[in-house]
């Protein structure tokens, strides 16, 4: 690549504060994060970390009476923060679109499948009903619903798990997007469906070259189908970079916690599975310093002092972390070790 | 979805058996002499036999009520002992006076209930929803026949726009379709249509509320459909529960409008179903329950119907 595209999603220092409840609380803090046109990254976090307040924001989807939220989040060089109603709901669904963690829940109970993807389509194109139903039948085939014909006349409730995560997907391409937001789709599924819906979403995003933002808590899965993986912990990307880079060379000690928690293969049975000690941080009332300083085992005065500025410990690798020279000397020794 | 509708009449039947039984039994069971109306106070004893068996009081109550029922299957509800006119005819007429206000109320009851059930719902925890739910409040809790005699003393007595009483002009008792009749039925619907409306508004609402906070609707906005888009399918959501209310409160209606329409003199089932419990016209008073059971029984099918077309997840086997 001679000259470097611009990204196609932007988001610079973007805040987001729920402001419903006695103490604001503060889910996303400061986060950047650059997505290329084609590229697929995996926002990885547990609970509360805010990788789908994140998501969600992209979308605008929390009630704006009770979210303040700050920084720019561009789309194509436009900020959907500062959309107008109108803008905002053509981008929604066309350009963006997004998978749900639970179709079940993300579908209208009432109405069937088939309706609900002809309903999106009408909204951004102007078709007639039966060519809709035609596109309708067409995606069902795409993502390899058995039968679509009769499927598409079916409600929610009478799909399976997998085939209702197969219809949310062929929904959210309906208008084909260029970013896809993906909410854990497979939290919800069984560990067989789970990998067939993997599949058909890295197969359909190398064949659209979508860009995909894919939220997830299983390491696994974001090893599985990103190019490049970002830590979130406490409402901020702690560490970002290439998929070989974070996992074999991770530097904030909350990714190399992540990492050992991992139960491999090859470890010996009998043996305690490692846990990062203690929980994570409550976001109405964190801590002066780096977030993750209470739980951490490298943290000293400075890491409880100042929240760590970005560093940029390889090629495209960024981390949050004031003890990078430590976790870079244990990675050295594990090295020589090996 | 004609065997469900089938399926459900079938079903129906046993309930409605049922309701003429107790409907039967209530009105035996209860103490007094069914002919203290029409004789005289000085009646001989023989005089009093023969009445008896005229009426068919004097056969064991299982034939009473067989007879009762046999005729009733082919519309005749006996006479009434106090007029001496048909039963059938007399509760017909009156069932549709109180049908159409019923129905008029209900109505009312529905549009407003709808309303403000909508807005508070959309509005939740803001000055718009607790003045909605206060509204609502004040409609379930006030007693109607006061607010019917309150809006009498306003509207006819001290503005005089309204009649105060009666279905009709000179005392029509049959309902027609012009200004005159109209003017008749504003006061009592208004009056009648508070309890519905406060109901469905409380209903309304706290469905909108759920149905707006579950994570479809956040799936509707990221289609890009417009808030008028996302309204739509709330108010699909909200239907089927919204008409249930609605059938059920017009039911509670057709049966329990005996004080309103004592208050404004509707020639309605309360005021026939007052009449007969106070003369003891056991005829009257065992046909007019019966045919409001009946209605009552038929709306509640009509409710179920409707409500399994709207609503995909219940099951129609």
């Amino acid at each position: 690549m001679t000259i470097k595209e611009r990204p196609i999603l932007e988001i610079k220092n973007l805040s987001v504060t729920f402001t419903a409840g006695r103490k604001p609380v503060r889910a996303v803090d400061g986060v950047d994060l650059s997505v290329a046109r084609g590229e697929v990254v995996a926002l990885l976090g547990e609970s509360g970390s805010g990788k789908s307040v994140t998501l969600r924001t992209i979308l605008r989807l929390h009630n704006e009476r009770r979210t303040k939220m700050e920084g720019s989040l561009l789309v194509r060089g436009s900020d959907v923060l500062k959309m107008k109603t109108r803008e905002l709901g053509d981008l929604r669904g066309r350009t963006v679109s997004m998978i749900f963690q639970e179709p079940m829940l993300a579908m209208d109970p009432v109405y069937s499948v088939g309706q609900q993807i002809i309903e999106v389509i009408r909204k951004h194109e102007p078709v007639s009903y039966e060519e809709a139903r035609k596109r309708a039948l067409h995606l069902f085939e795409r993502v390899r619903i058995p039968s679509p014909e009769r499927r598409l006349d079916a409600y929610p409730h009478e799909m399976s798990g997998g085939m209702r995560q197969r219809a949310m997907i062929a929904l959210a391409l309906a208008c084909k997007p260029e970013i896809l937001l993906a909410d854990e789709p497979t939290t919800a599924l069984d560990a067989t469906v789970q990998v067939q819906i993997l599949l058909l979403l890295r197969e359909l995003q190398h064949e659209l070259g979508l860009s995909v933002i894919f939220v997830t808590h299983d390491i696994g899965v974001a090893v599985e189908v990103a190019d490049r993986i970002a830590v979130m912990y406490a409402g901020r990307i702690v560490e970002i970079g290439p998929v070989r880079s974070v996992i074999r060379t991770p530097r904030h000690p909350y990714t190399r916690g992540l990492l050992s928690t991992r139960g491999h293969g090859g470890r010996l049975s009998g043996k305690r599975l490692p846990a990062i000690p203690g929980s994570p941080p409550d976001l109405a009332n964190l801590p002066p310093g780096c977030a993750f300083a209470p739980r951490c085992a490298l943290a000293d005065d400075r890491c409880r002092a100042q929240a760590p500025s970005p560093t940029t410990v390889d090629e495209g690798h960024v981390v949050r972390c004031l003890r990078t020279d430590a976790t870079t000397q244990s990675l050295a020794a594990a090295d020589v070790s090996a | 979805m004609l065997i469900y509708i089938a399926k459900r009449i079938v079903y129906t039947l046993p309930i409605m058996l049922g309701v003429t039984l107790v409907c039967f039994a209530l009105v035996h069971l209860a103490p007094g002499d069914p002919l203290i109306a029409v004789l005289p106070p000085d009646a001989s004893e023989q005089m009093k036999q023969q009445l008896m068996v005229l009426y068919g009081f004097d056969r064991p109550y299982h034939e009473q009520f067989l007879r009762w029922i046999w005729r009733a299957v082919q519309g005749d509800l006996g006479g009434s002992i106090a007029t001496n006119r048909p039963v059938a005819t007399e509760v017909f007429k009156a069932v549709g006076n109180t049908l159409m206000l019923s129905a008029v109320a209900t109505f009312i009851g529905f549009a407003l209930g709808t309303f403000f059930g909508f807005v508070a719902g959309y509005f939740r925890d803001t000055v718009i929803d607790k003045s909605a739910s206060f509204l609502s409040v004040v409609g379930v809790s006030v007693p109607h026949y006061w607010l019917g005699m309150v809006l009498v003393i306003i509207f006819s007595a001290t503005l005089g726009w309204l009649p105060a009483t009666g279905a009709g002009p000179g005392g029509s008792d049959a309902w027609a379709w012009d200004w005159a009749h109209v003017r008749h039925i504003v006061l009592p619907a208004i009056t009648m249509s508070v309890i519905p409306m406060g109901i469905i508004a409380r209903t309304v609402r706290a469905l909108v509320a759920e149905i707006l906070s579950q994570e479809f609707i956040a799936g509707l906005r990221a289609k890009g459909l417009s808030e008028f888009g996302v309204f739509k399918h709330v108010v699909k959501n909200t239907a089927p529960t919204a008409l249930a209310v609605m059938g059920i409160q017009l039911g509670y209606l057709l049966g329990g409008s005996i004080l309103i329409e004592t208050v404004f003199s509707w020639p309605g089932t309360g005021g026939l179903l007052n009449a007969a419990i106070f003369q003891r016209d056991l005829p009257l008073l065992q046909g007019t329950i019966l045919v409001l059971a009946m209605f009552f029984v038929i709306l509640n099918l009509i409710v179920d119907v409707v409500q399994t077309l709207l609503d995909p997840r219940i099951q129609r086997s």
